[in-house]
């Protein structure tokens, strides 16, 4: 049985199969790159799988169970996160609020009406910790308004580092970052817990040859390859979906 | 001095500082019973308004929600206050204080059920069908809230049996005085706190929250609660002091003006509903004085003039001076 499964998930937009009988399953310590060309339906399906977005068809399991029909919050609960293509975060709040937030839910304390988590010694530790690791302390108690888009960008990663999930969905996380920045983003995915699954969607091919040990590449909603990095160069089928633009 | 700053835990600073906010609005308060003997019962329906506006604060300036219909919490608030001294003969005032908020409370969690359906110009009709079905149905039960009549017959006891409710006011207004810092305390706490820090979030963004597996729609539904509380209080404390009900407590135009005291006054920050409540109640009642007819018009040119030049309402301009002149405070 692996850690985290999706069956036959399928989805349309209107005539449109966006989502076309997709099927993978990851196993703990995976490192999975998810490709394919824009459009090609990789943003959708990590919200069918999230539950972001109801699928017309298939099935999606954490550990053994079948989450497809729960909340996004209980996928979460279930040890599940994503993070998001276009910075999701609140523009008021500081990263150090983002990430004690994140530590507070998880240790179930995020409805506390009492107290300041400022005041919380293990809470506080965990957040000087991954702020720490992702760079940010500098700017731990400025607004997210204000910061460079890279912070942010750390930020979600950060966010999905406290709440300690079993599989981890990163969609583009390098997107909008300027490339001398990129380093600092593969830097902090080289920080994640080792048996950690994650699956993270990236058009840079450099990067994803050095993050992952299994390409899975999408296009116009169907898996049309899943293999080893070193295969997915020379597979035609890939060629033609790309139309060239990323074979050498 | 600066020693104990260093040991004390930041909730500890924060608690002080709400502490020595809670002095200077007793201070205020003083100054005011000892000017103004003749406007106690004015100020202490300033302070029942207050309350109704913090109680706004919470859930659109906190929460995002949107409503035009919160006078409903108030109002139940009042009425039942009101009812259980009238019919029931429960007149001690503690315990009419006790029934307004637990009225409140219920009315802020069934209204939420109806409001939080919607989002944005939808949740703004849903709050105003809220406001207008509560009021139809208080005046057609009208053998228990007397209808357009109001309800009268509410005579409170002395409080703690020693207090009477005089004729100029005196009790009702320590007792709205004491009211007022107690629930600004308790409300600080809750602002400040995992919970107040989680509806901030939700206002800015609900799907990253509910991404970060944190409940959405009962955290909102909570904050509901809390806020009718506190508006259930507000009127109760109102049918304390003034001895009467009427159907002006669920009124669509005191939701819509409470609205703009909140915004007036500054969100999200507790003191730009107090403020604003106090500067606009305090400014109608001098214009309307002085020119009885126009007021409305002054009291608009006033509105325009704040939200074009102080968007962020009163305490926002205090906000952008303290951001200019360096030091960034505690908030
Ligand atoms: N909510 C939606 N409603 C209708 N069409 C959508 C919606 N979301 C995405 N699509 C369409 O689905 C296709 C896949 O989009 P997306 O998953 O964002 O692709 P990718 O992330 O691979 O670039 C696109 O054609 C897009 O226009
Ligand atoms: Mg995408």
């Amino acid at each position: 049985m692996s850690l985290f499964e999706v069956r036959n998930l399928s989805k349309k937009f209107g005539g449109l199969n966006v989502t076309n009988d997709v099927s993978i399953s990851l196993n703990p310590g995976d490192r999975i790159a998810l490709i394919g060309p824009n459009g090609a339906g990789k943003t959708t399906f990590v919200n069918l799988v999230t539950g972001h977005i109801r699928p017309d068809a298939g099935v999606v399991m954490i550990a053994g169970q079948d989450v497809t029909r729960l909340s996004p919050r209980a996928r979460v609960h279930a040890g599940l996160v994503r993070s998001f293509q276009v910075t999701r975060l609140f523009p008021e709040m500081s990263p150090e609020e983002h990430v004690a937030m994140a530590i507070l839910q998880r240790m179930g304390k995020v409805e506390k009406a009492f107290g300041d988590y400022r005041s919380m010694p293990e809470v506080m530790a965990e957040t000087a910790e991954i702020l720490g690791i992702l760079n940010l302390t500098p700017i731990a108690r400025s607004r997210v308004s204000g910061i460079a888009y890279g912070q942010q960008r750390l930020l979600e990663i950060g966010l999905a580092m406290a709440l300690r999930p079993k599989v981890l969905l990163l969609d583009e996380p390098a997107a909008g970052v300027p490339s001398s920045d990129t380093v600092l983003i593969e830097r902090a995915l080289d920080r994640l817990p080792p048996d950690l699954a994650v699956l993270m969607i990236e058009h840079d091919m450099d990067f994803v040859f050095r993050f992952a040990q299994r390409v899975v590449v999408l296009a116009a909603g169907t898996v049309i390859f899943d293999g080893t990095p070193a295969q997915v160069a020379a597979d035609p089928q890939v060629r033609e979906a790309y139309l060239g633009s990323y074979a050498e | 001095m600066s020693n104990d700053a260093k040991t004390m835990t930041i909730w500890q600073r924060g608690l002080r500082s709400d502490l020595i906010a809670c002095l200077l609005i007793g201070l205020i308060a003083v100054i005011c019973f000892y000017a103004m003997p003749s406007g106690l019962s004015l100020l202490t329906r300033i302070i029942a308004i207050m309350l109704l506006v913090l109680s706004i604060d919470l859930v659109t300036g906190y929460g995002g929600v949107a409503t035009l219909g919160h006078a409903a919490l108030f109002g139940a608030g009042a009425y039942a206050a009101g009812i259980a001294a009238a019919k029931f003969g429960i007149t001690d005032p503690l315990l009419m204080l006790l029934i307004g908020t637990i009225a409140g409370a219920i009315a802020g969690f069934l209204s939420s059920l109806v409001i939080l359906r919607g989002h944005g110009l939808s949740q703004l009709v849903l709050s105003i069908a809220v406001i207008m079905l509560a009021r139809e149905a208080a005046n057609k039960f009208s053998t228990w809230t007397g209808g357009s009549d109001g309800l009268s017959g509410i005579a409170p006891s002395p409080l703690l049996g020693m207090w009477r409710f005089d004729l100029w006011g005196k009790t009702s207004y320590w007792l709205a005085v004491i009211l007022l810092l107690v629930v600004f305390l308790i409300l600080r706490q809750i602002v400040r706190s995992p919970f107040g820090m989680l509806v901030k979030a939700i206002r800015q963004d609900p799907i990253r929250v509910s991404a970060m597996g944190a409940p959405v729609y009962w955290t909102l539904v909570k904050m509901y609660v809390i806020s009718g509380a506190v508006a259930g209080l507000g009127g109760a404390l109102s049918a304390v002091a003034t001895k009467v009900v009427g159907l002006d407590a669920l009124s669509f135009e005191l939701s819509a003006e409470a609205v703009v005291m909140l915004v007036l006054g500054g969100t999200a920050n507790l003191f730009g509903a107090m403020i604003g409540t106090t500067v606009f109640i305090w400014f109608e009642h001098l214009v309307s004085s002085v020119n009885p007819f126009h007021w409305l018009t002054i009291v608009g040119v006033l509105l325009v003039t704040v939200v074009l030049f102080a968007p962020r309402g009163l305490t926002g301009i205090a906000d952008q001076l303290r951001d200019k002149f360096g030091k960034g405070g505690a908030k």
